[in-house]
């Protein structure tokens, strides 16, 4: 209290300076802004911005996905009947945009069998402004805030259920492809299912809603809002359970266990096998058995 | 006939000796003897000779294994509870607690997190049971490429294959019991495998899970199958494997002193008693490093069995991936026959073709034997070399089951070399016809290959990488005689007899009876020795020797080093200055 009063005091000595009235004025008008800006209607802020965002994402769009989805995001279709050079984006929504554009499977570097995670090409203001672009087609799923996939706000007994529960829908519902650790798997014709690990839950959530790529759409009819939180909720905590077998051998199965059991377990044990025999009463390093049994 | 040691002097000076006080380990070894007769018995097995070659100790790795499996499988059925009965798992692994389960997978995850030390015996017994059949696999080509299937060992040989049928049963049943969703996906194959089967295989399902798949029968019915049947009959099979094991006398690799008639190497007591007791704790050692640090079967992770669900990498453990792997490739063939559907799709990759290869691995030493007619007892291997069509046969069954094996994992194949599934399922389908027949072809000739330089060895010596210079500029290399036991090696093994028909009718023309069938016989013979090189003749090697001694005094002139040799250990310039090596 008494350092309060000693600044406060040495901050009144100087209330007649040279620039003690500019100073004064700088620091209103920065309330001002700041709090207008905390307290402003959202609304009309948003409508303003909504339209040049729009735009801001219709040219970025022109520039970097017309050439495959077309000039007004209607798909483009190749020459033989039933392929497409891309897919039409009316209605996809700007979860679809914010997924495939922040995870950087779009724009694809070549075509292919499937996009592959890489890094993003557009920053978070672009991939917006994108994402409010092709939302503005026609009504689509909306980017999820963090409410919808996170368990924060739930009591510790009601996480816990949420976490079992999410197990048995993931189990039932993604393991065929995404494999029980989240490993990822194969699809036919060079497809794949990608690891689930380290994926933003933010992202698994759209992915979960828009079916990207071979997925499908586990729509909110067909997977609750909260189902889907739920899977969120037990992926998360297969991360952050330790791994209570030891090495998790990369978490594929028998295959990699067969693998460590010949390289690591076999190999090491015929190694000591040829050791056991090289060591023998009459073997020393200086006088070497004279035998030709070698194999 | 026993002597009375008390008056037996223990000393040679003028003072009388005195009789050592028996040691009490002598008493009580003197009192059980008297009981059960054990001093015979043990004299002469303890100083029951072996001879010591790694590649002798395989066998040995899947006898350990099995220990340590019989050890920690004891630990596991202490808490297992092998029923179907419906339970709320309410144990301390979070994401699964309140689940509905089968008691045999709640008792796994209790064992997996609430018994003290339970997971390590979990693990180690299910690394044990990887490392036992693979044990068995390498001893079984150990046997198989030097040829010690031969007389008379080809019983041992059909109950080491049955073993490691036996052992295949067994990690199978095993690998169901826990009724996680990998091992209940297992299970609902073994189940379309058998409803596979034409006619009766619905029958057989049923009867095998007491109803429709996936009932409530079959983990107790898997369970005293894997812990009393298969060990039972396994136990009595491996006791009759060492006990022939014995009687024969193992077989020991060619060389100076050793025979068909002996056996060099070391006795049972001190030597191998120190290195097989040895051996056992490495194995036990190396399961324990696994089991404590290698995660393996995480069924906490694939949660209660339930026919509604599946996962990526659903794969069967590796001794079951080569028929998978037939499986994953096998067209899709199906034909229907007065209204019943053959699948082709299942039964030739299942149970048509797996029961073949045991078939013909059973019958490898009757085939072979047959082929050559040979009725004499073999004690001395054969190397791989010295037999190429065996060893080639071999090479050929084993990229088959390879390239199968690496078709049971694809999909992971797939992934991780970023290949399209597709792709490798086509390539495997040609190549498990096109990679057998290349790997025998490549491994014949390379094997008479390695006869040829063997011969060239014992004809001109081994390379000694110094260079002469003639007078008149050109160069050659410095051949050595090889030693006496290195020759005495290389040339320690029969001619190959090729085996001839003398004519399939008689002088009034009459085809002699079986003919047929000797014909066939002759053929083989000739395919199968037809191209082996032959040690050399005595009078060749004879010839040899005089030619390199008439070299050697050609080169006697040089009476100092080869220049630029003085210092690098290879200035000797006559043979006799040169040490013999172990070639």
């Amino acid at each position: 209290m008494r350092l309060l009063n000693r600044s406060a005091g040495r901050i009144s000595r100087h209330r007649r300076g040279p620039v003690a009235g500019l100073a004064v004025l700088l620091l209103g008008l920065l309330m001002t802004g700041g709090l207008y800006t905390v307290f402003a209607p959202a609304q009309a802020q948003k409508a303003q911005s909504d339209t040049e965002l729009i735009e801001e994402g219709r040219k970025l769009f022109l520039v970097g996905c017309a050439s495959c989805h077309g000039e007004n995001g209607e798909g483009i279709a190749t020459v033989r009947d039933g392929y497409l050079k891309g897919p039409s984006l009316v209605g996809v929504g700007a979860a679809a945009v914010d997924f495939q554009v922040e995870t950087g499977r779009m724009p694809m570097a070549q075509p292919g069998q499937q996009a592959p995670r890489k890094e993003a090409a557009y920053s978070a203001e672009e991939t917006a402004a994108l994402a409010a672009y092709v939302a503005s087609l026609a009504p689509g799923p909306a980017i999820p805030s963090e409410a919808d996939y996170s368990i924060e706000g739930l009591s510790e007994e009601e996480r816990e259920e949420a976490i079992v529960r999410g197990g048995q829908i993931f189990l039932t519902n993604c393991t065929a492809c995404h494999n029980f650790n989240g490993s990822g798997g194969a699809m036919p014709r060079g497809g794949y299912a990608p690891s689930l690990k380290g994926v933003e839950s933010k992202h698994i959530y759209e992915a979960l809603l828009t079916g990207p790529q071979a997925m499908p759409n586990f729509s909110n009819g067909n997977l609750s809002p909260e189902e889907k939180r739920d899977v969120i909720a037990y992926l998360r905590s297969l991360e952050t359970t330790p791994e209570y077998g030891g090495f998790g051998l990369g978490g594929l199965g028998p295959v990699s266990e067969g693998l460590f059991a010949w390289l690591f377990g076999i190999g090491g044990l015929v190694g000591f096998a040829v050791w056991i025999a090289a060591h023998t009463t009459r073997t020393s390093k200086t006088h070497p058995i004279e035998e030709g049994a070698e194999a | 006939m026993s002597l009375d040691t008390s008056k037996v002097a223990n000393s040679n000076r003028a003072t009388a000796a005195t009789p050592a006080k028996p040691s009490k380990l002598g008493g009580v070894a003197g009192w059980a003897d008297e009981r059960l007769g054990l001093a015979t018995m043990a004299k002469k097995n303890l100083r029951k000779v072996f001879p010591d070659h790694w590649s002798f100790m395989l066998g040995e790795i899947a006898l350990w294994s099995f220990v340590v499996l019989l050890l920690s499988g004891v630990f596991l059925t202490l808490w297992f509870n092998p029923s179907m009965g419906e339970v709320h798992y309410e144990g301390s692994y979070d994401q699964l607690r309140g689940i509905e389960m089968s008691e045999a997978m709640a008792s796994t995850l209790n064992i997996s997190f609430d018994v003290r030390g339970g997971l390590l015996m979990r693990q180690m017994h299910h690394w044990a049971a990887m490392l036992f059949i693979a044990a068995m696999m390498v001893h079984l080509l150990r046997v198989a490429f030097t040829g010690a299937f031969r007389k008379p060992r080809e019983v041992n040989w059909v109950i080491g294959c049955v073993l490691l049928l036996l052992g295949t049963l067994e990690g199978f049943t095993g690998y169901s019991l826990p009724d996680d969703l990998l091992s209940g996906t297992g299970v609902r194959a073994a189940d379309g495998f058998l409803k596979a089967t034409p006619v009766v295989g619905s029958y057989m399902s049923f009867f095998l899970f007491g109803g429709e798949f996936p009932g409530d029968a079959i983990i107790p019915r898997l369970y005293i199958i894997h812990v009393l049947l298969i060990p039972g009959l396994l136990l009595g099979l491996i006791a009759a494997h060492m006990l022939l094991l014995v009687y024969h006398k193992h077989t020991q690799w060619a060389g100076p002193g050793r025979t068909e008639e002996n056996v060099v190497g070391f006795p049972m007591l001190p030597v191998y008693a120190a290195k097989a007791g040895g051996f056992f704790f490495i194995v036990f050692g190396v399961s324990a490093i696994m089991g404590g640090l290698l995660t393996i079967n995480p069924v906490w992770k694939f949660g209660p069995y339930d026919p509604t669900k599946v996962t990526a990498g659903s794969q069967p453990d590796w001794y079951m991936g080569w028929p998978d792997g037939l499986l994953r490739i096998m067209p899709g063939w199906e034909s229907v026959l007065f209204g019943y559907t053959i699948s082709w799709n299942v039964m030739i990759p299942i149970l048509i073709v797996p029961p073949l290869m045991l078939m013909v691995l059973i019958m490898l030493p009757f085939i072979e034997a047959w082929i050559t007619g040979d009725k004499r007892e073999h004690h001395l291997l054969q190397r791989p070399r010295n037999a190429p069509t065996r060893t080639a046969v071999m090479v050929s069954l084993m990229t088959f089951y390879g390239l199968a094996w690496a078709a049971g994992g694809n999909d992971i194949i797939a992934i991780k070399l970023n290949a399209s599934i597709n792709q490798i399922t086509y390539f495997m389908r040609v190549a498990v016809f096109v990679g057998p027949a290349i790997a025998f072809f490549v491994t014949r000739r390379w094997c008479i290959s390695l006869q040829r330089h063997d011969n060239e060895k014992l004809l001109h010596g081994y390379e000694t990488g110094v260079i002469m210079r003639s007078t008149e500029g050109g160069y050659t290399e410095r051949h050595l005689p090889i030693s006496e036991a290195s020759a005495y090696t290389l040339t320690a093994r029969e001619r190959d007899e090729i085996y001839t028909v003398d004519g399939d009718t008689d002088a009034n023309g009459v085809v002699a009876p079986g003919s047929r069938v000797q014909a066939v016989r002759a053929s083989l013979s000739q395919k199968m020795f037809g191209h082996n090189v032959q040690k050399p003749t005595a009078e060749e090697l004879e010839e040899a020797h005089h030619h390199a001694e008439h070299e050697h005094v050609l080169e006697a002139g040089l009476d100092h080093p080869a220049d630029g040799h003085q210092f690098d250990g290879h200035s000797d310039h006559t043979v006799e200055d040169a040490p013999l090596r172990g070639h």
